[in-house]
């Protein structure tokens, strides 16, 4: 009998029947609703024959256009998830004054707050902002794919399988209850004895993995793949931030995986890097995941200004005003976001200096995002605005995002830091900022590239619901709270003794519902969008009058993306083309070299997966055999000869001359 | 709003700050804002009156004033931030009791020993030799010292109505220097989330006169019971929702003893094994902080005197 145990504690480790949160009514409710719609997904998957079209043309396709709407798919199924954390929070909020305590204990309302931030930042703003410069970045440039194209498929993979390794902890085991960045000594083993920090940490590591993979790929694209022609000064300003953003998280993501890694030896080896005693400093964790964590916010944000350059010059049908500052602005900002990071605890305990220093320079970093607001109005100035969904986005963002960054400014003052630190007024403040900024560029992205991606425009009635919807979501939603910051309320608490409160939460609680009624419009809008898109069809691939090289192919564009590589004379490289009368090639086509499908990618992630749930639950030999088959499957794959092919140039004619007739049928 | 209303002199020059550096952005954000709208309604693209001039895309003189304007401001902020942050650095003795009046002579703060223990706070008193637990009292118009320290989580001591938080943190020290100048009863409470108990981890602060303070203390003193280190252990178990308890008598070592985290019976203190193993100068008066020394193993120190909180989540498990 002692044997059986130690056998099954051999091979499941700590994973027991306990485990499974089964007397949890809200959880047990939300595995049947997963359980039920799963079903219903693949059974519709094998009703229409769709698995073999799923494992050919998508998990195996190296494709940087599949791939960047792979990622757009995970960021928007991630989104309903960490919204449905937000939701939560905001009813237990609105409901537990004196007497009532709400309907959360502290146990899983603080698991609720840690996978929101985690999951929004993680796996809803990063796969949306690596997506959108997934599918565009290589358009933009004029090249046929990414530098490494299977390294790009891997890098999806690894991301995804860190997002189900974080959903899992929903119904087997618990989730993290440290807050997203997980500060020792809380989330030491101490502190957090479960295994809801294993899961935070493994699901990290496995997903930062692909995201720092992912930005190797894309810097040498852009460095390497740029068109004839389009030197640095050349480039669209969403492919300069994008390489901005890109040198930023090869730069960042090694610290956080370094100290996630110092973070899991403290809990599963002693050492004592972070903990209370034995010469361990908290301090150091904090320092570190801020020096991963504030470039971290300009990772999302730079794409995210990128496109709003983008979408304000294209819908005011006008160049850009001040390319180069805009460029050099985008330059500061990744430089300066090196040189901020203690600005997120100036509450620590450090010199007058210090503070003042780091909070200094955190207000410089607005001078050039200024600067960029101004770019954008001035490019409006002697325009002609088409109020289009993404110039309506872009609009929105820039008042919002003022406020925000005005509130950012003031918060990096120290001595007006000490009283707004923690409070319910930072959370405003970034919700501010995250959501005016990065969420509503990437809205202003999908509707503005959705044709391009799928050739047919995206529905207008329903995007204007959702646009309103979220645009007076979020300041019903948020505007409350720096109310309830400047008195003095504290984030993260889940009960409240003051009623006089319970007002400003509960209108924060329908402002949340207003932005639940945005993110439904957004869906619909997809559905209709899809069923009327023989009205909505683009046949041009231009359907904005785009000023880049995106808009020169077709929509979607094909596999090879151009079939001539094109020839840059000028920032707006199609508008510059179109302006000078070009003429699209109709021979002298030849075949294309284009790599080959791989599910190497897909099986790593697979096994870093198994590994990484094997580490969380210490079940040893699993460990060590998904990571031997791990080290195997990728020595096996480099031996893999057989990676590339030639596009025969029949099927180059085929495709050229069906677009030459819709041009032709068009015109 | 508390924050932008408190009741402490520190606090107040911080809301005032707050509002100070307000208006300098708002002299940027509202030209935007308007001219956001502005710009978006006169340039709609039915209104073909307006000028469009597809290729203007430069000007110096603008780029000038984009760049320029936010850097005057910046500028200015930026010395606000300098002074103010060295004026109101919470480890800076107080100057004044409040707008109006300077400390009187040979007037020396009064220092409170802050300890966060989950999920509870404990003041001590070393000058009256008491302490309380979720009750913090001081005499208006009196600069206060506080130092603080956590027993396991980090916190972050903070009543609005006083001055900023600051945060507290195992075997290190921080300091804030505060005055109340209004009798009254306030919200204290930590700003840092320390796990399950974190919610209830309030306590009320009440600033009275100074014979209020003397009953108070007297009070204490006749009620209380000792807190010792056996006391203190048992103190820090993980509890919530505590009511306020008073010890009328202090042993004088314990606060130094919680701070280098040797309350254990025959634990090293870490200032001593600091001293005993880096040789080195010790850490700077203001922060103790642990130099990164390991341990030997010796019979009787931490290292294999398991602590108490280990056993206990073990038994919790």
């Amino acid at each position: 009998m002692q044997d059986n145990t130690d056998l099954t504690t051999l091979i499941f480790g700590r994973l027991t029947w306990e485990s499974i949160p089964y007397h949890e009514p809200i959880l047990v409710a939300t595995f049947i609703a997963v359980a039920i719609g799963g079903i219903a997904v693949l059974g519709a998957m094998t009703y229409y024959k769709f698995w073999g079209t799923l494992w050919r043309d998508w998990i195996t396709s190296i494709d940087h256009k599949k791939i960047g709407i792979m990622y757009v798919i995970l960021g928007l199924v991630m989104l309903l998830r960490g919204f449905a954390d937000a939701l939560m929070m905001r009813g237990q909020q609105a409901m537990a004054f004196g007497e009532s305590t709400g309907y959360l204990p502290p146990e899983h309302y603080d698991q609720i707050f840690t996978a929101h931030g985690v999951i929004m930042i993680f796996f809803v703003a990063m796969p949306l902002v690596t997506g959108l410069m997934n599918y565009i970045v290589p358009l933009q440039i004029g090249a046929r794919d990414v530098a490494f194209p299977f390294l790009n498929n891997f890098s999806f993979w690894m991301t995804t399988f860190g997002a189900m390794l974080t959903m899992i902890s929903l119904f087997i085991g618990e989730f993290a209850k440290t807050g997203w960045l997980a500060y020792p000594p809380l989330s030491g083993i101490l502190g957090s004895p479960g295994v809801g920090v294993d899961y935070y940490i493994w699901s990290l590591q496995i997903a930062g993995i692909g995201t720092l993979l992912s930005g190797v790929n894309l810097i040498v694209t852009i460095v390497k793949m740029r068109a004839p022609g389009m030197s640095l000064m050349k480039m669209p300003v969403f492919t300069w931030t994008a390489l901005c953003t890109n040198v930023l998280i090869v730069a960042a993501f090694p610290v956080l995986t370094a100290v996630l890694g110092m973070l899991s030896m403290d809990r599963m080896l002693g050492t004592h890097f972070f903990t209370n005693d034995m010469g361990g400093n908290m301090m150091m964790y904090v320092n570190l995941i801020w020096i991963w964590g504030h470039p971290e916010v300009y990772i999302l944000i730079l794409p995210a200004f990128g496109i709003f350059s983008e979408v304000v010059a294209t819908f005011c049908r006008k160049r850009l005003f001040g390319y180069t500052s805009m460029v050099y602005a985008t330059v500061v900002i990744t430089i300066l976001s090196y040189l901020v990071w203690l600005h997120h605890f100036f509450t620590m305990g450090s010199g007058a200096s210090v503070n003042s220093f780091f909070g200094i320079t955190t207000m410089i970093i607005s001078i050039p995002t200024g600067a960029k607001i101004f770019n954008w109005l001035f490019t409006m100035y002697r325009g002609r605005i088409r109020f289009e969904l993404p110039m309506m986005w872009t609009i929105s963002f820039m008042i919002t995002f003022v406020i925000g960054g005005m509130t950012g400014v003031l918060l990096a003052v120290p001595s007006a830091d000490f009283v707004l630190h923690n409070s319910l007024f930072l959370i405003a403040h970034f919700h501010n900022v995250i959501i005016g900024g990065v969420l509503f560029g990437m809205f202003a992205g999908i509707n503005f590239w959705f044709p391009k991606a799928f050739g047919f425009k995206l529905d207008t009635y329903w995007g204007k619901w959702s646009f309103w919807l979220w645009t007076i979501g979020f300041y019903v939603a948020f505007m409350p709270l720096y109310v309830l910051g400047l008195m003095g309320v504290t984030r993260r608490l889940s009960q409240f003794a003051d009623p006089s409160l319970q007002i400003w939460f509960q209108v924060a609680a329908f402002g949340a519902v207003l932005i639940l009624g945005g993110i439904l419009t957004f869906i619909i809008q997809l559905v209709v969008s899809f069923r009327r898109r023989e009205a909505l069809k683009d046949v041009t691939g231009d359907p904005w009058e785009g000023r880049t090289l995106e808009w020169s192919t077709s929509s979607p564009p094909p596999e090879y993306n151009f079939a001539f590589t094109p020839v840059v004379h000028d920032t707006d490289a199609w508008a510059d083309m179109k302006k000078h009368g070009y003429e699209r090639p109709k021979d002298n086509f030849v075949p294309i070299h284009m790599p080959k499908n791989t599910g190497a990618g897909f099986i790593l992630a697979a096994m870093s997966f198994v590994c990484g749930f094997a580490l969380i639950w210490h079940m040893w030999p699993l460990a060590w055999l998904s990571f031997g088959a791990i080290v195997i499957s990728a020595i096996v794959h480099t031996f893999n000869y057989n990676r590339d092919y030639h596009i025969p140039v029949e099927e180059v004619v085929r495709v050229e001359d069906e677009r030459t007739r819709l041009l032709d049928g068009y015109a | 709003m508390v924050v932008m209303d408190p009741s402490g002199d520190i606090a107040s020059q911080q809301a005032q700050l707050i509002v100070v550096s307000t208006l300098l952005m708002l002299l940027v954000i509202v030209p935007v804002i308007f001219l956001t709208f502005f710009f978006a309604w006169r340039y709609r693209q039915n209104n073909t009156e307006a000028t469009y001039d597809p290729e203007w895309d430069h000007s110096t003189k603008l780029e000038l004033v984009i760049w320029g304007a936010p850097l005057l401001i910046i500028i200015a902020l930026g010395l606000i931030t300098w002074i103010s942050t060295h004026k109101l650095d919470p480890y800076r003795p107080l100057d004044r009791i409040d707008a109006e009046r300077s400390i009187p002579e040979g007037v020396e703060p009064m220092t409170v020993e802050v300890v966060s223990l989950d999920w509870k706070w404990l003041f001590i008193y070393p000058e009256q030799g008491v302490a309380s637990v979720n009750e913090l009292v001081t005499p208006i118009d009196v600069p206060i010292r506080f130092q603080l320290t956590s027993a396991r989580a980090m916190n972050s001591f903070y009543i609005p109505a006083l001055a900023g938080q600051i945060y507290t943190m195992p075997g290190m020290r921080t300091t804030l220097n505060a005055v109340i100048n209004e009798t009254g009863t306030f919200k204290g409470f930590s700003a840092n989330y320390s796990g399950a108990g974190f919610s209830h981890m309030n306590f009320e602060y009440h600033g009275v006169s100074d014979g209020d303070f003397e009953e108070w203390v007297n009070k204490v003193r006749s009620n209380g019971g000792t807190l010792d280190r056996d006391e203190y252990q048992e103190l820090e178990k993980p509890s919530e929702k505590d009511p306020v308890s008073y010890y009328g008598m202090v042993a004088p070592d314990l606060y130094h003893a919680i701070v280098n985290r040797c309350v254990e019976e025959g634990s090293v203190c870490m200032d001593e094994m600091m001293s005993h193993h880096s040789h080195s100068k010790q850490a700077s008066a203001d922060t103790i902080t642990p130099n990164f020394c390991l341990a030997e193993s010796q019979p009787g120190t931490a290292v294999n005197t398991p602590s108490p909180f280990i056993q206990e989540t073990e038994n919790a498990r």
